[in-house]
C-alpha cells in the first residue's frame, strides 16, 4: 500500500505530462486563431480553478471548526448569520462581476478572430462527404480551378477563405492547431478563415458524429511558402503522367476496364467520376483514405484488397483483384505524382 | 401461456428484426463469386438441382441497408440516365409489373451484370458483385416488391416520386381501383 | 395530541348544515378520524389506502410508494444496463485501433448509453423520488392523480424494454442520443433504427409529462394545513420547479421527434433542405428540450442536497428565500441558453453572444445556492456520515463542471472544445457530480425511510471513496484528451496521436467507477436483508416525511399533520399538532388553497384501478406499431379509446349526487 499511491502518482504523472504539444492539439498553437482561443483556454481555466480552489476553501474549513450542539438545531445565532449574509452577498457580487468580465472578454476575443481572414486571397471550398472532404480551389480563370481530395495546401502566412458545405450529412472542420471549428451543413454556406504562421503539416478530423467512419475522416492542411504553393497548383492542374513501365501501362488498363472508373476520376483519362475522391495526383498526398493510412505501395494495395476490412462502411467497395492484376493497379497509382 | 405467447412474439420480431437491420458491409465470401453464372432457376431436365449453398438473393432481398445502398448506387451510377427515376425513358420502366426479362433477384442481377438486347449495358467488370445484389434489391422496392418495413425511403434531395416505403404494393400494380 | 377538529376550523357551520362545502348530508357521510383511537384509525385507514394482495392488486396499485419503488428498481436497472454500454465503449477506447467493437456496433453502443441515462435513468429516477416524498413531505396521503401516476409508470417501463429489446434485435438508434438530421433522416439512416428512437422518446417522455403534471398539482393543492409557500421544504420546491421546467421543454422533443418520424414515415420534408427544409430546425428544437432537461436532472439534486445538509449541519438552511428564488430562476433562465449547443454550425455572431452573456448568467443562482449551503456549515463541523460525504462529493465534483460550464459559455472557446473529450468530462461532471452523487447521498439518507432498514456505514465509506476516485480518474482527464484534439463519437483514434496511454487511464477509472455501483448493489441488498431497524426518524431530521413509521404505512399519516414551521419536526419536539376530520371509510384527501394552505374541502382520492395498466399497453402497442406504419394511429386509436372509458367512466361518487 505504502507504495503503491506513489507509483500511481508516477503513472498518472506520466499520462498526463506528456505535454500539451500534438500534431493536433488546440494547446499547441500554430497560427493566430489558435493562439488566441489558447491564450483564453489558459486564461480561464487558471481562473476557474483559482475559483474552484476558494470554495473548497470554503468547504473544508468548517471541518476544522468544532461540531454544533446537536439537539437544538433551530437555535442559529442571528448576528453570526447577519455577518454571513454579508460575506454571501459579496460572493454574489463577485461572482457577477467575474462572468460579466469572461463575457466581455469573449465577446472581444471573437471580433479578434473575426478580423483575421478579412484579407483572404485564396478561397478555397471543402464539401464534406461521408467519410472524405472534397476539396476545390477557386480561381477567376476557370481553367484554374482545381478540385482535390482530402488535404488542403495553403500559402503559409496568408489567410485562407474556406467555405463549407456539405453533400449528406453535417460533418464539422476542425484543425485545432489552426483555429475553432465550423460545421459543414447541407443546405448552408459556412465561412471559416484560417492562417498558418509557419509551413507545416496540421492535422485534423470531421468534429461531427456523421455515421459509421466519423472516427477516420481525418484532413490536413499543408501549409506551404507562396512560392512552393503555385508550383503545387501548377502541378496539379496537369492530367495523370502516363505510365511508362510496363506493369503501370496494365495498371491503367485494368483501372479503366473495371470498377474504378466508375466514381473515381483522374485528369487525362477517360474516368471522369465525381463521386470519389479525385486520384489524378494521388500519390503526392501524404494520406489514404482521409488520414487512414499513410500513403505508401502496402498500403495502396491494402486499401484496394480490402477497403471494408481497414474502413468498415466507407464507400469504397471490396473490388476483387488477383495477385498480378492488384500489383499492376498500385504501380499504375504510384506513378500519379 | 402468456410466457409462451410472449416468446413467440419475441422470436418473430427478432427474426424479422435481424434480416431487416443486418448491415454487413463485406458479405463477399468467396473469390470470383461475380463470375459464377447465377441460376434464374433451378429446373433442369431430368429434375431440379438444389440451389446454391450461399443464397445471396436472400441475404440482400429484405434488407434496408442493402437497399438503400442500392439506391445511393442507382444515382452514383446513372441508372437514372436511361430509367429515369424508375418511370423509363430510354430504358423500360422499373416502377410497373412489367418484368422484361424476370422479377425475381436472380433475374435483375442477371440483366444488370450481363446486359440484355436492345440497349442494357453489362456492369459486370465496371460493377462489384455485391453491389449489382444492392441495385437489385433497389429495383424490386421501386416496384413495391419490398416491404415497407426494409424499402427505401424519402431522398434528401429533390422527390420525384413518393419514397420507395410508400409505394403501392406489386400486387395492387396495374390493375383497376 | 392536540387535535384541531376540521369542522370547528370554518366559519361557524355546525355539523349538521348540508350546505356547508365539503359537509354531506349525514345519510351520506362516513365515519370520520375524529376522536377515534389509535388502533382503530389504523385499522379503518390500513383496510381503505392499502394495496390488495395478489398480481392483480400489485398491478392496480396506485399507492405512490408502491409505484415509486417500481421506478426506482427499474430506474437503476437501466443505470446498470447503461453503465455496461459505457464499460464496453471505454474497453474499446483503452488502447488505438483496439478492433474489440466495429464502427456499427460501437454507434448503437454510444447512442443507447446516451438514451438510456438521460431518458431512462436520470430524469425517471429525479421524478421517482419526488413520486416517494413529495406527498410524505407536504403531508398528504397520496399523489394528485394516482391513476396518471401508475399509467407513467408502465409507459416508462414498456418504452424502456422497447428500446433495449431494440438492441438485442440489432435495431438500437445509432446515430446519437441527439439523432441529428440528415444523418437520423429518412435518406442516411436506413432500417427502422432512427424510428425506435423517434417514437420511444415521444413515449417515454409522456410518462415524464404526466408525473410532472400530479406533482405540480400535489404541490400547490394537497400540502398540510400551515404549509404556507415559505415553509415548503426546499426538496418540494425544486420537484415544484423541474416540473414546471419538464411541461414546458417536453413537447419541444416530442415535436422534433415527431418531425423526424415524419419525415421517414410519411415522407415529409420538414428537414430536407432540397425542398424548402432546414437541418439546423432539428437542432433548434431539440436542445431547446435538451437545455432544460440537464436542468431538469439538476434541480430535484439540489432539492436533495438541501434536504439533506441541514440534517447534518444540525441547522436550517442558510438563505431559504435565497434558495428558492435561485431554483425558479435557474428555472427560468434554463429555456434561454439552448443556442449554446450550437455555437459551431455559423449562426450569426451577435445571437451567439447572446446565448453566452445567458449561458454564464445562469451561474449566478447557481452561485448563490452553492454559498448559501456552504453558510449553513459555517456554523461548526458538521456530523459526517455517508449522505453527507456523497453531498461534499458533489460540491468538488459539480464545481468543476459548472466552471467548465463558463468555459463553454464562450463562443470562441467552445469552438475549439465542442464535440471532443472536453465536452464529455463537463456534462459527466455536472450530471454525476450534480445528479448522481446527490442521487448516491439521498439513496443513503432516504433508504431508511423506504425499507425501515440502515444501510451500512462502512460499506457506504467505501462506496463513496470508490465512487469518488474512480469517477475522477476516469474524467478529469478527459478535459485533456480533448484539447489535445480527441473528438467525441469515435469508436478509435490513430496511434501516432498519442492518446493511448491517458485513454488507458481513463478506462481503468471507469472500470473503478463500474465497480463502485457494484458495491453500491451489493450494500443496498445486504441493507434490505440484514439492516439495523432504523425506527421513525434516525437521522433526527425535521421535515414531514420523519414524522410517520418507516416505512410509511399505505396511509402515510394516521392524522394529517399541521405546520408551523419550514422544519417541522424540529419545531414542534413534543408532539406534532394534527387536523382531524377526514373519513377513514374511504380514500380522502384534505385540499388546501395555494398560498396559504388553509384547509379547504375535502376530496375524493382514486381506488386502485387495472386500467392505467391497459390503457398504457394500447397506447405503448400503438406507438410500437406506428414505427412500422402510419396506420397505427387509426387502428391504435380503438383500443386506447376504450381503456381511457374504461378509465375514466364516472363512477357515481355520493357528493355528485347532491
Amino acid at each position: 500500500m505504502k507504495r503503491l499511491l506513489p507509483m500511481a502518482f508516477a503513472a498518472a504523472g506520466t499520462v498526463f505530462l506528456q505535454g500539451c504539444a500534438g500534431w493536433q492539439s488546440a494547446l499547441d498553437p500554430k497560427g493566430p486563431a489558435a493562439s488566441e482561443l489558447a491564450w483564453l483556454i489558459w486564461f480561464f481555466a487558471g481562473l476557474c480553478a483559482v475559483v474552484w480552489v476558494l470554495v473548497m476553501i470554503a468547504l473544508a474549513a468548517p471541518l476544522m471548526m468544532r461540531a454544533r450542539a446537536q439537539a437544538q438545531p433551530l437555535a442559529v445565532d442571528a448576528g453570526a448569520d447577519d455577518r454571513k449574509l454579508r460575506v454571501v452577498m459579496i460572493a454574489v457580487g463577485l461572482t457577477t462581476a467575474i462572468l460579466v468580465g469572461l463575457t466581455l472578454l469573449s465577446f472581444f476575443a471573437d471580433r479578434t478572430l473575426a478580423a483575421i481572414g478579412s484579407d483572404a486571397v485564396l478561397t478555397v471550398r471543402v464539401t464534406g462527404h461521408q467519410w472524405w472532404w472534397e476539396v476545390r480551389y477557386e480561381d477567376a480563370t476557370p481553367s484554374r480551378i482545381l478540385t482535390t481530395a482530402n488535404e488542403i495546401h495553403i500559402p503559409s502566412g496568408e489567410p485562407v477563405r474556406l467555405l463549407l458545405t456539405s453533400n449528406d450529412v453535417i460533418h464539422s472542420f476542425w484543425i485545432p492547431s489552426l483555429a475553432g471549428k465550423l460545421d459543414l451543413i447541407p443546405g448552408h454556406m459556412n465561412v471559416l478563415d484560417i492562417k498558418a504562421d509557419k509551413p507545416g503539416v496540421y492535422r485534423g478530423q470531421c468534429a461531427e458524429f456523421c455515421g459509421a467512419q466519423h472516427a477516420n475522416m481525418g484532413t490536413f492542411i499543408i501549409a506551404e511558402p507562396r512560392a512552393k504553393f503555385d508550383a503545387w497548383w501548377n502541378d496539379q492542374l496537369q492530367p495523370a503522367a502516363a505510365p511508362t513501365a510496363d506493369e503501370a501501362k496494365a495498371g491503367e488498363e485494368l483501372f479503366l476496364r473495371r470498377p474504378c472508373v466508375m466514381c473515381h476520376r483522374i485528369g487525362g483519362t477517360p474516368a471522369g467520376g465525381t463521386v470519389a475522391p479525385d486520384l489524378t495526383h494521388i500519390a503526392s498526398r501524404q494520406t489514404l483514405a482521409a488520414g487512414t493510412l499513410t500513403m505508401s505501395r502496402g498500403n495502396l494495395a491494402a486499401w484496394i484488397a480490402d477497403p471494408q476490412g481497414i474502413k468498415p462502411g466507407s464507400n469504397m467497395p471490396v473490388v476483387e483483384f488477383s495477385g498480378d492484376e492488384l500489383n499492376a493497379v498500385v504501380a499504375y497509382l504510384e506513378g500519379l505524382k | 401461456m402468456r410466457a409462451v405467447v410472449a416468446t413467440l412474439l419475441l422470436a418473430i420480431l427478432a427474426l424479422a428484426g435481424c434480416q431487416r437491420e443486418e448491415r454487413d458491409t463485406r458479405p463477399q465470401s468467396a473469390r470470383g463469386s461475380g463470375e459464377q453464372p447465377t441460376p434464374v432457376t433451378t429446373l433442369e431436365p431430368g429434375g431440379q438441382r438444389p440451389p446454391g449453398s450461399d443464397n445471396k438473393a436472400a441475404s440482400f432481398e429484405a434488407n434496408a441497408f442493402h437497399m438503400s445502398e442500392g439506391k445511393r448506387l442507382f444515382g452514383w451510377f446513372n441508372c437514372s440516365g436511361c430509367h429515369a427515376n424508375g418511370g423509363g425513358g430510354m430504358g423500360p420502366a422499373l416502377m410497373d409489373e412489367k418484368w422484361i426479362y424476370g422479377s425475381s433477384m436472380e433475374s435483375i442481377h442477371s440483366t444488370i451484370r450481363d446486359g440484355r438486347p436492345n440497349g442494357m449495358p453489362r456492369f459486370g467488370d465496371k460493377i462489384p458483385d455485391d453491389q449489382i445484389w444492392e441495385l437489385a434489391a433497389f429495383v424490386r422496392s421501386l416496384g413495391g416488391n419490398a416491404p415497407s418495413s426494409a424499402a427505401p425511403q424519402r431522398n434528401d434531395d429533390m422527390m420525384a416520386h413518393p419514397s420507395e416505403n410508400r409505394m403501392p404494393d406489386a400486387a395492387t400494380l396495374g390493375k383497376s381501383p | 395530541m392536540s387535535s384541531a377538529d376540521l369542522a370547528s376550523e370554518r366559519a361557524p357551520a355546525t355539523e349538521r348544515e348540508a350546505s356547508a362545502e365539503g359537509d354531506l348530508a349525514p345519510e351520506h357521510d362516513g365515519p370520520r378520524d375524529t376522536g377515534m383511537d389509535d388502533a382503530s384509525l389504523h385499522g379503518w385507514l390500513a383496510g381503505t389506502w392499502g394495496t390488495a394482495p395478489g398480481i392483480v392488486g400489485a398491478l392496480s396499485s396506485v399507492d405512490h410508494k408502491v409505484i415509486a419503488r417500481r421506478y426506482l428498481i427499474t430506474a437503476f436497472v437501466f443505470l446498470c444496463l447503461g453503465g455496461l454500454n459505457a464499460v464496453a465503449m471505454r474497453i474499446q477506447l483503452s488502447g488505438p485501433q483496439r478492433g474489440l467493437i466495429g464502427p456499427d456496433l460501437y454507434n448503437q453502443l454510444f447512442t443507447m448509453h446516451g438514451v438510456t441515462m438521460m431518458f431512462l435513468f436520470a430524469v425517471p429516477i429525479v421524478q421517482a423520488t419526488g413520486i416517494y416524498l413529495v406527498p410524505l413531505m407536504v403531508g398528504s396521503r397520496n399523489i394528485a392523480f394516482p391513476r396518471l401516476n401508475a399509467f407513467s409508470y408502465w409507459v416508462y417501463l414498456s418504452g424502456g424494454v422497447f428500446a433495449w429489446i431494440s438492441f438485442l434485435l440489432n435495431m438500437a438508434p445509432d446515430v446519437g442520443w441527439f439523432a441529428y438530421v440528415p444523418l437520423s433522416g429518412p435518406e442516411f439512416a436506413p432500417g427502422k433504427r432512427a424510428d425506435v428512437w423517434a417514437q420511444m422518446i415521444t413515449y417515454t417522455e409522456v410518462s415524464s409529462l404526466a408525473v410532472a403534471v400530479a406533482t405540480i398539482v400535489t404541490v400547490l393543492k394537497q400540502r398540510a394545513p400551515g404549509m404556507s409557500l415559505d415553509k415548503i421544504p426546499l426538496y418540494v420546491w425544486a420537484l415544484l420547479v423541474t416540473s414546471f421546467v419538464v411541461v414546458f421543454a417536453m413537447p419541444a422533443v416530442m415535436i422534433a421527434s415527431t418531425f423526424l418520424i415524419l419525415d421517414r414515415l410519411v415522407g415529409t420534408h420538414i428537414f430536407n433542405p432540397a425542398e424548402g427544409g432546414d437541418a439546423l430546425l432539428f437542432q433548434h428544437l431539440f436542445w431547446f428540450f435538451g437545455h432544460p432537461e440537464v436542468y431538469i436532472i439538476f434541480l430535484p439534486a439540489t432539492g436533495m442536497v438541501s434536504a439533506i445538509i441541514p440534517v447534518f449541519a444540525r441547522r436550517p438552511v442558510f438563505g431559504h428565500l435565497g434558495l428558492v428564488l435561485s431554483l425558479i430562476a435557474v428555472g427560468f433562465l434554463s429555456f434561454g441558453l439552448w443556442v449554446h449547443h450550437m455555437f459551431a454550425t455559423g449562426l450569426p455572431k451577435l445571437g451567439a453572444s447572446f446565448f453566452t452573456a445567458s449561458s454564464m448568467m445562469i451561474a449566478i443562482p447557481n452561485g448563490v445556492q452553492i454559498f448559501c449551503w456552504l453558510a449553513t456549515f459555517w456554523d461548526g463541523r458538521p456530523v459526517i456520515r455517508t449522505p453527507l460525504l456523497f453531498v461534499f462529493g458533489f460540491f468538488v465534483i459539480f464545481v468543476i463542471g459548472g466552471l467548465t460550464g463558463v468555459m463553454l459559455a464562450s463562443v470562441p472557446l467552445d469552438l475549439q472544445v465542442h464535440d471532443t473529450y472536453f465536452v464529455v468530462a463537463h456534462f459527466h461532471y455536472v450530471l454525476i457530480g450534480g445528479s448522481v452523487f446527490p442521487l448516491l447521498g439521498a439513496a443513503y439518507f432516504w433508504f431508511p425511510k423506504i425499507s425501515g432498514r440502515m444501510l451500512s456505514e462502512r460499506l457506504g465509506r467505501w462506496h463513496f471513496w470508490l465512487a469518488f476516485i474512480g469517477f475522477n480518474a476516469a474524467f478529469f482527464p478527459m478535459h485533456l484528451v480533448g484539447l489535445w484534439g480527441m473528438p467525441r463519437r469515435v469508436y478509435t483514434y490513430p496511434a501516432e496521436l498519442g492518446w493511448g496511454n491517458i485513454n488507458l487511464f481513463i478506462s481503468a477509472g471507469a472500470i473503478l467507477f463500474f465497480l463502485s455501483f457494484v458495491l453500491f448493489a451489493f450494500n443496498l441488498v445486504h441493507g434490505a436483508l440484514k439492516g439495523a431497524p432504523a425506527g421513525d426518524n434516525p437521522w433526527d431530521a425535521g421535515t414531514l416525511e420523519w414524522a410517520t413509521s418507516s416505512p410509511p404505512p399505505s396511509y402515510n399519516f394516521a392524522r394529517i399533520p399541521v405546520v408551523t414551521h419550514v422544519e417541522p419536526l424540529w419545531a414542534e419536539r413534543e408532539a406534532l399538532p394534527v387536523a382531524t376530520g377526514l373519513r377513514v371509510d374511504v380514500r380522502e384527501l384534505l385540499i388546501s388553497t395555494v398560498a396559504e394552505a388553509h384547509p379547504d374541502i375535502r376530496e375524493k382520492s382514486a381506488a386502485p384501478s387495472i386500467w392505467p395498466l391497459l390503457a398504457a399497453v394500447a397506447v405503448g402497442g400503438t406507438f410500437l406499431f406506428s414505427i412500422f406504419t402510419p396506420w397505427a394511429i387509426v387502428w391504435g386509436a380503438a383500443p386506447v379509446a376504450i381503456t381511457l372509458t374504461g378509465w375514466f367512466w364516472p363512477k357515481g361518487a355520493p357528493e355528485d349526487e347532491e
